[in-house]
């Protein structure tokens, strides 16, 4: 079994390489269905091992715990690593998501890129992504699951610029890299000072050394803090939540893979792995909350006034991880997770329909082109309105066990009525208008300028994943995992019924709104109001950013391209130089010159001399 | 009389080279790379004896040492030796010595015999470097691998080499006149304190020198390094000698000339003058940190390819320099990595350069772009070692910078702040420098990529050479124990050095008047720096 486990992240590792190498061995490049068969087996492969693994070990026991050592990472001084890895339901979860929604994503890639000339090149760095995420869950001690986090992070950004002729795509990857390394420096320093603190990066070890921290000791706040740095970077959560929507350049797969259902989530299992960690610091817990209620309602007002159909869906990611958020910083690490899975079925869902929306419509993006596309694409629309449902979380979609569990527990952490989950339930509605907007504008009304061109390009390894995903995203909600053996049993909640018909109804709320603006006018273009623009561009923080950072690290750059400090020592060259123009100046051959300053120094040294 | 016979392999195979190319054409490139081989394979039975000598834990620090008297008067003699450290370094040399040769093959077009005959004696002086325990030795052999480095850059570089190798030779030879200072004064000191004279380093350990002088001494020594590393100020010669130099000279440069000034700093400055080096380490560590920042933005600023991995170098330094005076086990381990992994990705950066000059004859950046479409093995390769060079983790570069920032928190938490914000200047330079060369639109509009087809992608050489560095960057990344294990013994003895010393500081601190604590000479065999099971 054990052995079975280490495969679980080689075999994409080994698709990954037998990719990458095939050119130093043929000339000719690989055929597509070649390149797509190694693909899509090794994940496949990787999620049937992650089922045997489940089913065998963890069905019966909800507290199993499996520990993999594959060889020793380095030992200096106090310093240990191993390459090991520890699974436990929590570890599993994520397996499942990782492998499961990946491989499906894989097979709808293979019919998407078809045609595309970097095909072996786009399923090389699709493979890799999943090794490294799957590392990532699968660390024992945080320096592993660094190397996978960074790894996924250089996955993310060869893939928004996997159509690397276009600059912009060039530019949104290293917007994307950088914006994510900020959050990783954070968190690198994170580790810095838990090693220097408590001696061990090994999480379990950690997470028992810090128990016996008084709470709310400042090493732990900042310890915790510097973590969430990390997860806010990666998850794109406020302040570090700019890359996302530019991250939609990549092709749209893998915004159903990276930048809604594995990576972006990564922050949130960051923090669910270190929970008792951050349930030590109030402080930490409250930054936690309020980062996840601000980036739910931001994100969300943004996703409201979009009109590319993919920036809705990136805008609603990071609103709907700020859920998450705002789970884990109510102590519901559980629901957090719940939703992050529910997430990851209905968010690819969407994805993967809206890639088939736009390759349908030859590539346009724009939602004001679109509509009434309903009965051109009978199975992308029933795909997509079962993705909105979700969304929006209307009753019993998967989507509203997840979210209702997070709103209650907000309610019932702060005994009643408080801010965060007044944000969570105006977040809800906001969701609810988005999603029906979303879904009214492309596939209801009067056909738009694009919807003329619509030829059905679904085709069979296409539709297959729609449909998984449409059925796991409907029953999603039965699959609450056992989760209780890592993060303690769960409190029944019992919060007021009107608290909890309120959790029902506003959904529906939205729905009612979206139908009411944008079922049948079509809202025009011309004239967005000033708010209208502001939450277009994502709150003005690419613009403070272009000038609080970008600008002057540009214009320090720029000024000091030639090294100031050369400046010295080509002075003391000059200077040099100078001198010995002057020296040689003396000696030039005139013998008047001559005659007249041994003269002039005779008559000074006898001057001298009289003077004495 | 194995390290006696790799040096005058290296020297003489120099000679031969130089000779044989009267005699018949390309024969002195043949000649090198036997000469390396041999050198190489002289060097590799070290490492036989080593594994198998572990086991027994044969206790001494030196694996080989010789020792010849050669100026008795003075007491200066040809004493040779090696231990874990400088085992890694001579391994880095002679394989990256292997490495420029083999992927610069076919670049030199003229004079060839000269110009092998000045790369096997850089090589052999920078063996000699890194071998002699004699500090006139040592000196000797600093001063060998600089002329022919300067025939180098001055008779086969680019457009503004004479510029750049006088620039070159006054930063290095100013500095080291520093150093002969600063040794002559140790060993008069020692002299008049012990009246034994002597070069020999061992004997020098246990010198015992008033601290304000010992400091001004420890500075000499240090500026020389500093200049060699290089640290900001003093590196502004290296991204004209690095730009400047032929392909295979700036691989010699950025991946072993660089590593004697911080092999020079672990070996002789931290425990010749521990006490002086522990109160300095803060200015250092400051240094260290500025230098990687400093170099990541001139880097991310450049224009041309082949400056801006000059600057990078100069960045990844400043963690060399970081970790060392972090002064704990940890960090100097990070450090002794780093010079090794510098040393792979940089040499191969170089290469890559160097190969799209040879092709395209431009290392504008504003020239260049779209690369990918018409080179896509090169600029997949490049990618790889900007990747490492941005220290992603699984490659030997973060094991390096990881350990150095963890060990230097330890020692000061502002400076290595500081310093990791460097890991987000690395990502600026290096993505930067793949979106202007290779991603983009291809450019055809400068004159010599009218054709793009035409362009050459790498062939089998280069790729093997280039792949082999690859593989041995994931190597580190992923098992990088044994480089720490043959490294540890030479790191305990001198943290050991610095651990008295701080010692004798707290003790000072109390008692002012006293400063007769003995240095603990050479401890035989402390490796705290770690076992594998």
């Amino acid at each position: 079994m054990q052995q079975l486990l280490a495969w679980i992240p080689l075999l994409p590792l080994l698709g990954f390489l037998i990719l990458v190498a095939a050119p130093l061995f043929s000339r000719r490049e690989l055929p597509e269905s070649i390149s797509a068969a190694i693909g899509v087996s090794s994940v496949g492969l990787a999620a049937l091992l992650t089922a045997v693994v489940a089913l065998t070990i963890f069905r019966q026991d909800p507290s199993a715990v499996l520990q993999v050592s594959l060889w020793q990472w380095l030992n200096v001084g106090t310093l240990q690593l191993g390459f090991d890895f520890h699974v436990d339901w929590l570890t599993l979860v994520m397996l499942a998501v990782v492998t499961g929604v990946g491989f499906l994503i894989h097979l709808y890639s293979a019919g998407y890129m078809r045609k595309d000339p970097g095909y072996r090149r786009y399923f090389a760095y699709l493979n890799l992504f999943v090794c490294a995420m799957l590392l990532l869950v699968l660390a024992d001690n945080l320096v592993l699951l660094y190397l996978g986090w960074e790894g996924v992070g250089l996955c993310s950004y060869l893939l928004i610029g996997f159509w690397y002729k276009d600059p912009i795509n060039g530019a949104a990857a290293r917007k994307a890299f950088i914006v994510t390394r900020i959050g990783d420096t954070a968190m690198a320093i994170g580790l810095f000072l838990l090693f220097n603190e408590f001696a061990t990066l090994n999480i379990r070890e950690l997470l028992i050394a810090t128990g016996s921290a008084s709470p709310n000791d400042s090493t732990i706040t900042l310890a915790a803090l510097l973590l969430l740095g990390g997860a806010v970077g990666k998850s794109a959560q406020l302040p570090l939540q700019t890359w996302l929507p530019d991250a939609m350049a990549g092709p749209t797969p893998v915004s159903a893979l990276i930048h809604a259902a594995t990576m972006v989530t990564a922050g949130v299992y960051l923090i669910a792995r270190m929970h008792p960690l951050f349930a030590l610091s109030e402080t930490a817990m409250s930054a936690v909350a309020v980062v996840g209620a601000l980036t739910l309602l931001l994100a969300g007002c943004s996703a409201l006034v979009q009109s590319d159909i993919k920036r809705v869906l990136a805008y609603s990611t990071i609103s709907q991880i700020g859920y998450m958020f705002l789970a884990l910083g109510v102590g519901a690490w559980s629901g957090a997770i719940f939703h992050l899975m529910t997430h990851a079925f209905f968010k690819a869902l969407l994805f993967l329909s809206a890639g088939s929306v736009i390759l349908s419509l030859h590539h346009e993006q724009n939602i004001f082109a679109m509509g009434g596309l309903r009965r051109k694409i009978p199975v992308t629309f029933l795909c997509f309105t079962v993705g909105c449902a979700c969304l929006a979380a209307l009753p019993f979609t998967s989507g509203f066990y997840s979210k209702d569990q997070i709103l209650l527990s907000a309610w019932e952490y702060y005994h009643g009525f408080n801010g965060i989950w007044l944000a969570g339930m105006l977040g809800a509605l906001v969701t609810g208008i988005y999603s029906f907007r979303l879904l009214f504008l492309v596939f209801f009304g009067d056909e738009g300028s694009a919807s003329a061109h619509c030829e059905d390009a679904n085709n069979g390894t296409m539709t297959l994943p729609l449909l998984v995903l449409a059925v796991l995203a409907l029953i999603g909600g039965l699959l609450a995992p056992p989760l209780q053996a890592v993060f303690g049993e769960i409190q029944p909640l019992h919060p007021a019924f009107w608290v909890e018909a309120l959790a029902i109804a506003t959904p529906l709320a939205g729905l009612a709104i979206a139908w009411r603006l944008y079922l049948h006018r079509r809202r025009p273009l011309a004239e967005p109001s000033a708010l209208e623009r502001f939450w277009f561009s994502g709150w003005g923080f690419d613009w403070l950013y272009e000038r609080l950072l970008v600008r002057p690290f540009l214009f320090l750059a720029r000024i000091n391209r030639n090294d100031i400090v050369d400046a010295l020592y080509r002075g003391t060259a000059a200077a040099s130089r100078l001198l010995n123009l002057l020296l040689t100046s003396s000696q030039n051959g005139q013998v008047r010159w001559y005659m007249t300053t041994l003269v002039a120094g005779s008559i000074l040294f006898l001057a001298l001399l009289v003077a004495l | 009389m194995t390290l006696l016979a790799i040096i005058a392999i290296l020297f003489v195979g120099g000679v031969l080279a130089w000779l044989s190319e009267r005699l018949f054409n390309h024969g002195s490139r043949w000649i090198t790379l036997l000469c390396l081989m041999l050198a190489t394979a002289l060097l590799g039975r070290y490492w036989g004896d080593f594994t198998s000598a572990t086991h027994g834990s044969s206790g001494g620090l030196w694996w080989d040492s010789l020792q010849l008297t050669w100026i008795p008067r003075f007491g200066i003699s040809f004493f040779l030796a090696v231990d874990g450290l400088g085992f890694l370094m001579m391994a880095l040399t002679l394989l990256m010595g292997l490495f420029g040769l083999i992927v610069t093959w076919n670049e030199i077009k003229f004079r060839r015999g000269f110009f092998y005959f000045n790369y096997l004696w850089i090589l052999a002086g920078v063996i000699g470097v890194f071998s002699a325990m004699d500090l006139f030795l040592f000196f000797f052999f600093w001063e060998v691998m600089l002329i022919p480095m300067l025939f180098l850059i001055a008779v086969w570089g680019y457009e503004q080499r004479t510029y750049a190798a006088i620039k070159f030779f006054i930063f290095t030879q100013a500095s080291s006149l520093l150093m002969l200072m600063a040794i002559v004064a140790l060993v008069y000191l020692h002299y008049s304190n012990s009246g034994q004279l002597t070069f020999n380093y061992r004997e020098l350990l246990a010198a015992q020198i008033a601290p304000t002088t010992a400091y001004w001494l420890m500075l000499g020594f240090f500026i020389a390094f500093a200049v060699k590393l290089p640290a900001v100020p003093l590196h502004t010669w290296l991204p004209d000698a690095h730009t400047q130099a032929p392909t295979a000279g700036s691989i010699l440069l950025a991946a072993i000339l660089l590593k004697t000034g911080a092999y020079g700093l672990l070996r002789f400055t931290l425990p010749l003058f521990p006490e002086a080096s522990v109160a300095f380490a803060p200015v250092a560590m400051s240094i260290g940190a500025v230098s990687v920042i400093y170099g990541a933005v001139l880097a991310f600023a450049q224009q041309d390819m082949k400056r801006l991995v000059a600057y990078s170098s100069v960045s990844h330094m400043g963690f060399v320099l970081l970790g060392l005076y972090a002064l704990n086990t940890i960090a100097i381990q990070g450090a002794v990595m780093q010079m090794i992994a510098h040393g792979f990705s940089t040499a191969a950066l170089f290469a890559l350069v160097g190969a799209l000059q040879h092709r395209l004859h431009t290392r504008d950046m504003a020239k260049l772009g779209g690369l990918w479409t018409s080179l896509p093995k090169l600029s997949a390769i490049a990618l790889f070692f900007a990747v490492a060079s941005l220290g992603l983790p699984g490659l030997g570069n973060f094991i390096a910078e990881f350990l150095v920032l963890i060990g230097s928190f330890g020692s000061s938490q502002w400076i290595t702040v500081v310093a990791a914000i460097g890991l987000v200047g690395a990502a600026l330079y290096a993505l930067l420098m793949m979106q202007r060369a290779f991603f983009g639109k291809p450019r055809n509009g400068n004159a010599d990529t009218a054709d793009n087809d035409s362009v050459m992608d790498l062939n089998p050489r280069e790729t093997i050479a280039l792949l082999s560095l690859a593989i041995a960057l994931v190597i580190l990344g992923l098992r990088p124990q044994p480089v720490f294990d043959v490294a540890a013994p030479s790191v305990a003895a001198v943290i050991g050095q610095i651990d008295t010393a701080k010692q004798a500081h707290g003790t000072e601190k109390t008692t002012p008047t006293v400063y007769t604590s003995a240095r603990g000479g050479w401890p035989d065999s402390n490796p705290t720096g770690g076992e594998s099971p």
